[in-house]
């Protein structure tokens, strides 16, 4: 292998002076006072490799040694990576010792020790190619496909395979004959260079299944499909964290992948001390067993942090290669953005729009690009939803990483300091705030039989209205409460309804924290009917008062279980007040 | 501080205001050296040219000056006797004390592994209701006041830091003027907590770029406190914006291309470097706790300026002052203020009631702000705005004031007494369960 000498340290960036050929991506360790820095090629000038050190680079010395490893920078893909916690380079973080993380500590990703029951699928004569289903395991009560090696090129015959029985990831479970003969020997482990997206599926359709997130907002205003891609955009302190959160709780997917990206490392202990307590709505398993977390926080080293998003994106294509819907979350790819930043400026390259380097864009859209939801090679079915979290810089969506991600993301969840101070949460921007799904035939053909087809026009008309109340809003504020006809008021607090009870949902309480598809339509019935109901008030004080006790009490109807008595008596004193 | 055997250099190549560079061998990154006895630190290393940051500035510094490294990163001696002393931004004492003996650390040491964290949930009572009540501050939390230069932020950190349940208030002073510095000198004396404050000083007399140590020294005596001696640790930071100025000064003498409003493209990651010190250890651990309170200055009240705006990233939410015109005082500002972590405290280490009755109580508050708005656009105002606009004076003065001091049920049953004077039940919006205790009771 190619070795290497330090000439030269400024930060994270070093460069080295090389032997032989390196190749752009590499991996190398640089040895120093005993500990071994683990470093990615990010530029190569003549004998001078530059490498991103993913570790402190203090004491760092000019003439320490550095050893090349040939492959660039990749994960190791198996079962028994569900409910872990890693760091952005896939170290075991529970397996590292002490209370600080030591410089140059690498711990290994999967348990070699642990035995899986391993249940064959493929039988001998079987032509297979390339990530083809061989056999499965079971973890948390997901049944896991152990696959045909990932980078196979052609096809090839199942020569052997192991009977049912116990086995470790490393243990040979098949092995597989290729046309000229050679033989290919297959463990449960899988290698892929993260930078790389995995292209093993027969086509990538428009997606078109509703994904369920329990969040009003969300589902009904908005909704984000299986397979589909959408950013939260928000200045701190409007909940974009939470409303996260919120999402990974309550999402109907199998696997749901957390990459804390250079965010704060109490958000990430919270996920991993609520989690294991927290049931999946869904299969009422503990929600850890589903998940896994990637965690970069901010104080850990910068060049990590742009490989914890790719760590995370490739586990979800592994799991997706295997016919799992997955949900991967990315808080903040702005701060993925800053780490290159922070590189393409100690490289000095010429600086793009707000010295961030010049192929933001196209790296952003071929992150985004690698969501989706796809058939696979053999008929079935895989998706990998994508929501990724946008820290505009002075809350200011006219930058960089919100402009680039505007052009790929299909889903617009722009949060709004105004409404955060009014602490009308979530703050999704109503108005601004956008699903493009809502616009696919394909989608409201699945609407149409999955809930009914006057959904999406009930959504629409919402929508209309919430459009109109804020034209009178303004309105009222120019010419005064008494400036505009009664009917106006009425208008703005039809919309003020829709506000308060559809949009407005609190992630703090048991009950209103997720609502089922069944209860949000419920809830679109109801408001849609105050919508269309006609009112006739003599004075405007009479027309608010209405309004803020109706909205009451569908307030305490949010509060009350979907059915419950309570919830009932709330429903008829509703509907008595608006047939009086 | 050179030995025998140590190299001597004598010839500098370049000098500019804040660094120095010379031709070296076997220099290690981020080492110290001193240079005719002014300490600097190795910043950038391109072969044998090694560019040095001198922290006391440049000037007087000659081409031939003697420059040794030290073969060390900056560190400081810690040990019990750091409590109740002052320091200067080396670790050097300024009350003319002693010299502390005690194990040698280097500051800025690496991160704690998030696992071995634990999720804050102690609450830190200051007796200010518009903390305790709205903005609950927990233990392990990070956050900053973000305050215009005339605000009186030195003197509300001062006090909460003198009513929080604390085992060590540790002060790192950056850019403070001389007279704050003694004000908190003397606001620590009179109240007989002189042995619980460790200071580490930088004033406006001292040479910018060595408030650059500030934040590590200080956070580095905390690890000791609160990783060794399983403590609860407080510390607070004045001013951070002068922090990022110097690292701003710093990058521009290097050649850096600067990002938003000249600061280095590596802020974010500076500053969260120095906030995610902040931390709750589990029992396993010791159960110690470093909560960090700082401040930042604004200019004008922009927080979209990258200072304030990359620190609202990273910290766990933030603190406004405003004053008051109604009742002419100083208040804690309900919308802007935030604490993120209050959740995991309130209603569980206080009482049930309490979010519902703070987030009815500040959309009434935002309620009376609109009403006024209406009142100044010369509009008639509606018997609910008369109403708001009464409960917002009462509510400022009886609790958002900075000079309050109650427990948090106090807070609570105040808040309550004020909803019933001036409102219907349904005009509040809050959970029947909570209206059914507390609506009738007297």
């Amino acid at each position: 292998m190619t070795k290497g000498t330090v000439s030269g340290v400024i930060a994270n960036m070093v460069t080295l002076a090389v032997d032989g050929p390196v190749k752009q991506g590499e991996i190398c360790y640089i040895e120093t006072g005993g500990d071994k820095l683990m470093s990615e090629v990010i530029k190569v000038v003549g004998n001078d490799v530059y490498v991103q050190v993913f570790e402190s680079t203090r004491g760092l010395k000019v003439g320490a040694p550095a050893e090349f490893t040939g492959h660039m920078l990749e994960v190791q893909l198996g079962p028994g990576m569900l409910s872990k916690n890693y760091d952005g380079l896939q170290n075991d973080l529970d397996k590292m010792e002490g209370v600080f993380l030591k410089r140059g500590q690498y711990t290994e990703p999967l348990d070699k020790e642990r035995e899986w029951d391993f249940e064959p699928l493929a039988k001998v004569g079987d032509e297979v190619e390339a990530s083809a289903w061989l056999g499965e395991v079971e973890e948390n009560s997901q049944k896991l496909k152990i696959m045909a090696p990932f980078q196979m090129e052609g096809k090839a015959k199942v020569k052997s395979i192991v009977k049912a029985g116990k086995y470790k990831i490393h243990d040979v479970v098949a092995v597989l004959e290729k046309a000229d003969g050679t033989e290919v020997k297959v463990d449960m482990v899988q290698h892929w260079p993260v930078k790389f997206a995995m292209t093993n599926y027969k086509e990538k359709p428009r997606p078109f299944k509703l994904l369920e997130t329990g969040v009003r907002t969300i589902d009904t205003f908005n909704p984000i499909v299986e397979g589909g891609t959408g950013f939260i955009p928000g200045p701190f302190g409007t909940g974009k964290t939470v409303l996260q959160h919120a999402i990974s709780k309550q999402a109907e997917a199998d696997i749901v992948i957390i990459a804390a990206c250079g965010e704060r490392a109490n958000e990430v202990v919270e996920i991993f001390t609520e989690f294991p307590e927290l049931d999946d709505p869904h299969t009422g398993r503990k929600l850890m067993e589903r998940t896994i977390i990637i965690a970069n926080t901010s104080n850990m080293p910068v060049a990590a942090r742009e490989a914890s998003v790719y760590t995370a994106m490739t586990m979800a294509e592994y799991y997706r290669s295997m016919g799992l819907r997955v949900l991967l979350m990315a808080d903040s790819t702005s701060r993925w953005a800053q780490a290159l930043r922070e590189m393409s400026n100690r490289m000095e390259e010429l600086p793009g729009p707000d010295a961030f380097p010049m192929d933001l864009g196209a790296l952003i859209s071929n992150f985004y690009g690698r969501a989706g939801y796809v058939y696979l090679n053999n008929g079935e079915i895989g998706s990998i939803t994508f929501i990724g979290t946008v820290s505009p810089a002075g809350g200011n969506l006219k930058e960089p990483v919100t402009e680039n991600t505007k052009k790929v993301a299909r889903c617009f969840y722009g949060l709004e300091q105004d409404r955060a101070d009014k602490k009308r949460y979530p703050a999704v921007n109503p108005i601004d705030s956008y699903s493009k799904y809502l616009e696919y035939p394909e989608f409201a053909e699945y609407i149409s039989k999955k809930i009914n087809d006057k959904w999406i026009p009930k959504v629409l008309e919402l929508k209309t209205r919430m459009q109109r109340g804020k034209e009178i809003a303004e309105q009222i504020n120019i010419l005064g409460d008494d400036g505009v006809p009664v009917d106006y008021h009425i208008v703005f607090w039809k919309s003020e309804i829709i506000d308060f009870v559809l949009l407005q949902q609190d992630a703090f309480d048991e009950v209103d924290a997720v609502t089922s598809i069944e209860r949000q339509e419920a809830i679109l019935d109801l408001v849609t009917e105050i919508c269309e109901t006609d009112f006739h008030f003599e004075h405007f004080e009479e027309c608010v008062d209405y309004f803020r006790k109706l909205i009451n009490l569908c307030k305490q109807m949010n509060y009350s279980q979907f059915q419950s008595e309570q919830y009932n008596d709330f429903v008829s004193q509703i509907k008595a007040m608006l047939a009086a | 501080m050179a030995t025998a055997f140590q190299k001597i250099y004598t010839k500098i190549g370049q000098i500019t205001k804040a660094t120095v560079s010379l031709k070296a061998k076997g220099v290690g990154y981020d080492e110290l050296a001193t240079i005719n006895g002014k300490l600097a630190q190795v910043v950038k290393i391109v072969g044998d040219d090694v560019t040095l940051q001198v922290f006391e500035g440049t000037g007087g510094i000659p081409t031939n000056a003697e420059v040794v490294f030290l073969g060390k990163a900056p560190s400081l001696k810690v040990g019990e006797q750091l409590a109740g002393r002052f320091f200067n931004a080396y670790g050097n004492p300024i009350d003319g004390g002693p010299e502390i003996e005690g194990k040698e650390v280097e500051i800025g040491g690496p991160s704690v592994n998030p696992v071995r964290r634990k999720q804050p949930s102690e609450l830190i009572a200051t007796g200010i209701a518009g903390i305790d009540l709205n903005n609950t501050l927990v233990s392990g939390q990070k956050i900053p006041f973000f305050a215009d230069p005339d605000q009186p932020f030195n003197e509300v950190m001062a006090l909460v830091a003198l009513r929080a349940k604390v085992d060590k208030i540790i002060l790192g002073g950056m850019g403070m003027t001389n007279d704050d510095y003694y004000f908190f000198k003397n606001t620590f004396s009179n109240a007989g907590a002189l042995d619980r404050i460790i200071a580490f000083m930088n004033t406006t007399e001292d040479p910018a770029v060595e408030r650059l140590l500030v934040p590590d020294m200080a956070l580095t005596a905390a690890e000791y406190f609160a990783v060794e001696k399983h403590e609860t640790v407080l510390v607070l930071l004045t001013d951070m914006t002068s922090y990022a100025d110097s690292l701003s000064i710093v990058s521009n003498r290097m050649d850096q291309i600067p990002s938003k409003d000249s600061m280095p493209g590596s802020l974010y990651s500076d500053l969260a470097k120095i906030y995610e010190k902040a931390v709750q250890f589990p029992e396993s651990a010791g159960g110690g706790s470093i909560t960090i309170i700082a401040v930042t200055t604004l200019s004008g009240g922009d927080i979209t300026h990258a200072v304030p705006d990359n620190t609202g990233y990273i910290t766990e939410g933030q603190l406004y002052l405003r004053r008051d015109s109604d009742i002419g005082k100083v208040i804690v500002d309900p919308f802007r203020s935030l604490s993120r972590l209050k959740q995991l405290v309130s209603g569980k280490k206080t009482r049930k009631d309490h979010s519902q009755v703070m987030n009815a109580a500040i959309r009434l508050y935002s309620d009376a702000a609109n009403a006024k708005t209406k009142m100044e656009n010369g509009f008639d105002l509606t018997d609910y705005d008369n109403r708001c606009l009464d409960f917002a004076k009462e509510y400022a003065g009886k609790l958002l004031a900075i000079d309050v001091n109650l427990d948090t049920t106090e807070m609570l049953d105040v808040t309550w007494s004020l909803f019933k004077k001036y409102f219907k039940l349904e005009e509040v919006n809050i959970k029947k369960e909570f209206t059914d205790v507390y609506w009738n009771e007297e």
